[in-house]
């Protein structure tokens, strides 16, 4: 009989182990998937992850890593600092949307003035617009202690909507011939994100790395990064430590929300441009996969945003090349996640092969 | 020589010859915004790449990447199939447009057409269908058979496109029925058959007993299947297996010939920059067969109505006609211009609620 068995503590070597094996896991089983779909499997892996990298156009396919890879680590790394401390902020992507209608806001103010300032403005609308719109539930769960994961992901839809309503009012472009969206940014050359768009550079990537590094200092040298992780880990321990708990939702909360803004700054100024009713593509929900993927550990989520562009980018080749579905990859995609979490068991219990004892 | 060595270098020399005819393949591209199963909108530009493919046989290589958002993904898929060799590219959603634009400066030898947008490049052409046509048979269909005289609309975005095809089945339903009413749902999406249905069943407890959508999906037919008593029309595709009722008839877009004709154009290298924007006469937009389900008089008129549009003897927006506001549009007799019709942005008289600013 099968038994598990509770660790003492996690183990860390099945935790940094796991997300390397429901990589595996997910590469043999979505092979499966890609052979029952009547597709090479050995192929089809091969566009997925090695083409990108090191096809014919990785030239190409390289600085997109960067481009689809940057907003989902920024957002991730916010996140991880909630999840960390049990703090579940699950609408990062409604913070992404408001962080990019009031930066781009800002922008369009000031077009078509030239200048130097108008970026750094920008910058800080995305910030502050992200950070606002996590302070509801922030606040709500401290005064009135609601659940601030229905909030947050209730608030993504107020979001969208708003969205919507910036797209074809407020923002909307006056020499559009009436269709909804705002001015193109990157023709506007003080309110662009990029740095040099044939290696996919924009502002978003070096916020990235940064935020990476924050992050890192955070949790390993710095008291409230301390808190953090004694809240997630022994709650009641946190509380004799002299943990307040108000504080640090007010923190976990508008940190991950202004990084989420950010990401959506950057790429309204940047890869999208403008601001559209469909501007948004699901990065606030896939920085979650990214956050536990990367083990909620800066450099682990680092990686992790990395290959889950990887999975984005391959797999669109796979569709155009291989004419796989687009729903087997999303299908393959979903794998990851599930792997992950199903291997996870093994960090914190121990399999053992026991004889059935008679009772 | 042997008769064997005569026919091994005679399959040799047409194995080499299919190797270099290989290489001459014209190679398309076709980038969808919804699945290609979505049975409306997607589902009939997939079938057009099928009839190209149908046409020239091995002289063409399609690829196609499906639900891609229009966004910053738009713009790699694009890249991609420019880099892998593609030699005309067809974008067959509105939100490609910016991307399309991009990516063509980028390869000046690789055509481009992009569907329902409006801006052009020397390889860049726009097409798309008078979508408001077929409106104007579905409107005085509508119009006829209501009971509750409210027929409830599911618009997908308030761009000009739409707003225009919901002037046309206003017009035409106010015609016949004096007392008609419009209500309308946008739900901000091509394609998502749970909020299409949400739109629908909302539709019908507000008492419309008749729903045209321009979303893609049969989930507002199936909504309305479930409710009874509710008809409906296909949107961009046939959508016959909700025939004869609740659908009675449809709007089909049939892009096969267009695509068949750029293809064409593109291996005999007289492709150019057109701005396309056909009707019914060219038959890029199709109705649906009309079902028992509509009373014998009244699916005479709508066929009489289609042949008088076909012919160019009725235009679907012909004065005396005001704007929502009151204020005078078009004078008695007069018809809109396609400057006009391409940016519309305002509702006719009569329909009431606001075009979401």
């Amino acid at each position: 009989m099968i038994v598990l068995e509770k660790r003492p503590q996690p183990s860390r070597n099945w935790s940094i182990a796991t997300p390397l094996i429901a990589v595996l896991a997910t590469m043999f089983f979505g092979g499966v998937l890609f052979a029952v779909l009547g597709k090479n499997p050995v192929e089809a892996i091969r566009t997925i992850f090695w083409d990108p990298l090191f096809g014919e156009f990785a030239f190409y396919y390289r600085p997109q890593l960067l481009v689809k890879g940057a907003p989902l680590v920024l957002i991730a790394i916010g996140l991880s600092l909630g999840f960390r401390a049990g703090i579940w902020n699950i609408g990062a992507e409604g913070q992404y949307i408001m962080g990019a209608i009031v930066g781009a806001g800002v922008g369009l103010a000031f077009y078509p003035m030239d200048s130097i300032i108008v970026f750094p403005l920008m910058i800080l609308g995305g910030a502050v617009g992200g950070w606002a719109w996590a302070m509801i539930p922030a606040l709500l769960k401290v005064r009135f202690g609601t659940n601030e994961i229905l909030v947050s992901l209730m608030l993504v839809y107020v979001a969208e909507q708003m969205l919507a309503s910036m797209s074809l009012g407020l923002l909307k472009n006056p020499q559009g011939f009436g269709f909804p969206g705002s001015r193109n940014l990157n023709e506007y050359a003080s309110a662009t994100s990029w740095i040099n768009q044939d290696v996919g550079m924009h502002w978003g990537v070096v916020f990235a790395f940064i935020a990476v590094i924050f992050a890192y200092v955070l949790l390993n040298r710095h008291m409230l990064g301390f808190h953090i992780r004694l809240t997630g880990e022994a709650p009641r321990a946190a509380r004799f430590a002299g943990v307040k708990p108000a504080r640090l939702i007010l923190f976990c909360l508008g940190t991950s929300g202004a990084l989420a803004g950010l990401a959506g700054l950057f790429e309204v100024a940047g890869p999208a441009g403008q601001i559209t009713i469909d501007f948004n593509v699901g990065y606030g929900f896939t920085a979650i996969i990214v956050a536990f993927l990367g083990r909620l550990h800066p450099l682990g989520i680092l990686l992790a945003g990395g290959l889950m562009a990887l999975t984005y980018i391959g797999g669109e080749i796979a569709q155009s090349q291989l004419g796989l579905p687009a729903a087997a990859i999303q299908v393959f995609q979903g794998m990851l996640l599930f792997f992950l979490l199903a291997l996870d068991i093994l960090t914190n219990y121990r399999i053992r092969l026991r004889k059935s004892e008679v009772a | 020589m042997k008769l064997t060595t005569l026919l091994a270098s005679a399959a040799m020399v047409l194995g080499l010859a299919s190797g270099a005819m290989a290489q001459d393949k014209t190679k398309i591209g076709f980038v969808y915004v919804g699945p290609v199963g979505d049975g409306g909108w997607t589902y009939e530009h997939d079938k057009g790449r099928q009839a190209v493919v149908a046409e020239f046989g091995d002289k063409v290589e399609t690829t196609y990447v499906e639900s891609v958002p229009e966004g910053p993904d738009a713009e790699r898929v694009m890249t991609q199939m420019a880099l892998n060799g593609a030699d005309l590219i067809f974008a067959t959603s509105f939100g490609y447009m910016d991307q399309t634009i991009n990516v063509a400066k980028k390869f000046p030898n690789v055509k481009f057409e992009h569907a329902t947008g409006y801006k052009t490049a020397p390889n860049v052409s726009v097409y798309s269908a008078r979508f408001y046509e077929g409106r104007a048979v579905q409107g005085h269909i509508a119009g006829s058979m209501t009971k509750s005289n409210v027929v409830g609309y599911i618009g997908s975005y308030p761009i000009p496109e739409v707003i225009r095809g919901i002037n046309s089945a206003y017009i035409h339903a106010k015609k016949v029925n004096p007392d008609v009413q419009f209500k309308i749902v946008w739900a901000y999406t091509w394609f998502d058959p749970a909020k299409e249905a949400d739109a629908a069943k909302v539709l019908i407890e507000q008492g419309a007993d008749v729903i045209l959508q321009h979303t893609d999906s049969t989930a507002p037919q199936a909504a309305a299947k479930a409710a009874g008593n509710v008809i409906t029309f296909g949107q961009a595709s046939d959508m016959s297996e909700y025939a004869p009722s609740p659908r009675v008839s449809s709007i089909i877009d049939n892009w096969a010939p267009y695509y068949i004709a750029r293809t064409k154009a593109v291996m005999d290298g007289t492709w150019e920059t057109v701005n396309t924007w056909d009707g019914i006469a060219e038959g890029m937009v199709g109705i649906g067969e009309i079902t028992d389900a509509v009373p014998a008089e009244v699916k005479a008129e709508a066929l009489a109505l289609k042949e008088a549009i076909a012919s160019g003897e009725h235009h679907p927006f012909t004065g005396p006609l005001n704007k929502q506001d009151g204020s005078a549009w078009l004078a008695e007799g007069e018809t809109a211009d396609d400057g006009t019709l391409a940016g519309m942005n305002f509702y006719v008289e009569g329909i009431e609620g606001d075009i979401p600013q």
